[in-house]
């Protein structure tokens, strides 16, 4: 069975898209800060909140293989259809690193070379500490490193896959089976840097080990939550008829468990830091937590995505009930949207931040052209993965 | 005088089938006695969904409760405590510090009650006797029981419609 990406769903993109567009360049004229900071602060955080759930799609199909898990066979044409914005969030990446680092913005201060220069004025002992991390080479090879392996990655999973519903052949999946246990092996090392490189390295002179997992988990919730609203949506539409209840079950556990598994990050990273009280680690959450532009958005944001999910998903009914998962669905996507906001906008733009309606005009941009990107290519193939040996196991998931 | 029959059946598949095919003629399975858990039996034979997990939520509550008011009595009213430089006296501005602990008793309390409800509803505290109507379905074969006491059909048609089934053994007890 084929999906076909037409009709209201289509036109309803295609205007998201439109509305980002007007925000982009609206943004782009009305933004008077410095560096039109505002403008790219938030360039990155939507590049990077979709690039990152794209990623995550990425990570959880390699898992599903590695695992050889039976249940989500019949769901990993939707895993596969998410990495088609791939390439716009890289591109969106690619171009917002280069444009700091052609000077046109300040989001990264650590590019400023006269950092390093001990003659100079602007000389930080600290950040020239971290040269050799920091350097420009050393820096674009890492970026160019996990784009081209995402990128990489993904455009073989695609093809090996379609090869399999051409020609059955067990070697292929054994085969892919043993590939995605290569590619965990690279995302667990790249998921960690990656964070470092281009989140955490706003706030230069703070550090926090787990920061990479806590990122990982942000990214790994937000992909659930919008497979699971995706598929409520396919399913009504007569899509995906093999995704049965227990299947709609297992990603409501999911949604529950890696929120629960990334409030259980986030606070780990703030109580550890918050109870030691070291000047230098402590102040990145003295600008969330003790300014009066972040406080309330801080805590609401972490309100919505322990608490919310927590009380409303516990019980069995509820992650069974559209009725009750959606608005949390809905709820704690956008919580997570503004966890990334607030991972980078106080490191940005300090107490100089605005929420109004280009920010929101960006966000249902980026979301237009990511449900674009993948809805047109699931449209691509074949719902069900025809020739997969464990696609019989997970029709009949059942409990 | 009422009966008890113990239907004996070397399968779980073969005993789901008799249980499906009992049900459908009106018969109420009082229970079923197996060596390990049979997936799908619970909604054939009625037997409603539990409600342990709402038990375990309220163990884990309490546990919660006690935590915070353990800690804020030993920490903050009895004898206050400062440490590393975390004063303030007052348990809210002092709660990221009790979090581990609290989550750690909260699960404590939560597993313990979910555990020991468990053993008591079903009767298999340690010392307890066994209710099991024949010691070999803790090992190979899995036994129905059916009452005369609630069910609608009298001995005789209850005993003709279990014969149909694919049983290995039948035991007939009279019960007071």
């Amino acid at each position: 069975m084929e999906f076909k990406f037409e009709g209201r769903a289509k036109l309803l993109t295609q205007i998201l898209m439109v509305v980002g567009l007007i925000a982009l360049i609206g943004g782009y004229l009305t933004d008077h800060s410095h560096g039109h900071q505002r403008w790219w602060a938030n360039l990155l955080v939507n590049g990077f909140f979709y690039f990152s759930i794209s990623v995550a799609a990425l990570f959880f199909y390699a898992l599903q293989y590695a695992t050889e898990s039976a249940w989500s066979v019949v769901l990993k044409r939707f895993f596969e259809a998410m990495w088609g914005f791939l390439p716009y969030g890289a591109a969106v990446m690619v171009i917002v690193i280069a444009a700091g680092q052609f000077h046109m913005h300040h989001l990264y201060h650590w590019m400023d070379p006269t950092l390093y220069d001990p003659t100079h004025g602007n000389y930080d002992a600290i950040i020239a500490g971290k040269s050799a991390y920091f350097n420009p080479t050393f820096f674009w090879g890492r970026t160019i490193a996990y784009l081209a392996t995402f990128i990489g990655f993904a455009h073989f999973f695609r093809k090996w896959s379609l090869k399999e519903d051409a020609e059955p052949s067990l070697d292929l999946h054994y085969f892919q089976f043993r590939r995605s246990a290569m590619f965990i092996v690279f995302f667990a090392v790249f998921s960690s840097t990656m964070a470092w490189d281009w989140v955490m390295s706003i706030d230069t002179h703070w550090f926090s080990t787990l920061f990479g997992w806590y990122i990982f988990s942000g990214m790994w919730v937000s992909m659930i939550i919008f497979t699971n609203v995706c598929m409520l949506w396919l399913r009504s539409k007569g899509y995906f008829q093999d995704v049965n209840e227990s299947h709609m079950h297992d990603l409501g556990k999911w949604m529950f468990a890696i929120a629960m598994l990334w409030s259980y990050l986030f606070f780990s990273q703030f109580m550890l830091i918050w109870y030691s009280n070291i000047p230098e680690e402590v102040t990145y959450y003295v600008s969330r937590l003790f300014s009066d532009e972040y406080r309330v958005p801080f805590l609401t944001m972490f309100f919505i995505n322990f608490a919310v999910p927590f009380y409303v998903l516990l019980p069995r009914d509820t992650k069974r009930n559209p009725k009750f998962l959606l608005p949390v669905a809905f709820l704690i996507f956008a919580g997570h949207f503004a966890d990334v906001y607030l991972l980078v906008i106080p490191g940005t733009l300090f107490n100089h931040h605005d929420f109004g309606f280009f920010e929101v005009g960006l966000f249902l941009g980026f979301l237009g052209l990511f449900i674009n990107r993948t809805l047109t290519t699931l449209s691509k193939a074949s719902l069900v993965p025809k020739n997969h040996p464990m696609l019989q196991e997970s029709k009949d998931l059942h409990y | 005088m009422n009966k008890v029959f113990h239907v004996m059946y070397d399968d779980d598949d073969k005993l789901m089938e008799a249980a499906r095919e009992l049900v459908g003629k009106g018969v109420h399975v009082n229970d079923v006695y197996s060596p390990f858990p049979i997936h799908g039996i619970d909604p054939i034979i009625g037997v409603k969904r539990t409600r342990l997990a709402i038990a375990s939520f309220m163990y884990a509550m309490t546990g919660t409760s006690l935590a915070l008011l353990g800690m804020w009595y030993f920490m903050i009213s009895d004898w206050p405590m400062n440490i590393g430089g975390k004063p303030s006296f007052s348990l809210f501005e002092n709660i990221p510090a009790f979090i581990p602990v609290t989550f750690e008793f909260s699960v404590l309390c939560g597993a313990h009650g979910m555990a020991i409800t468990y053993f008591l509803r079903n009767g298999t505290l340690p010392g307890m006797p066994a209710s099991n109507p024949d010691p070999r379905t803790t090992d190979d074969k899995f036994v129905m029981e059916i009452k005369t006491s609630n069910n609608d059909l009298d001995a005789k048609k209850l005993e003709a419609a279990i014969k149909k089934t694919a049983l290995l053994e039948l035991s007939i007890k009279d019960v007071k």
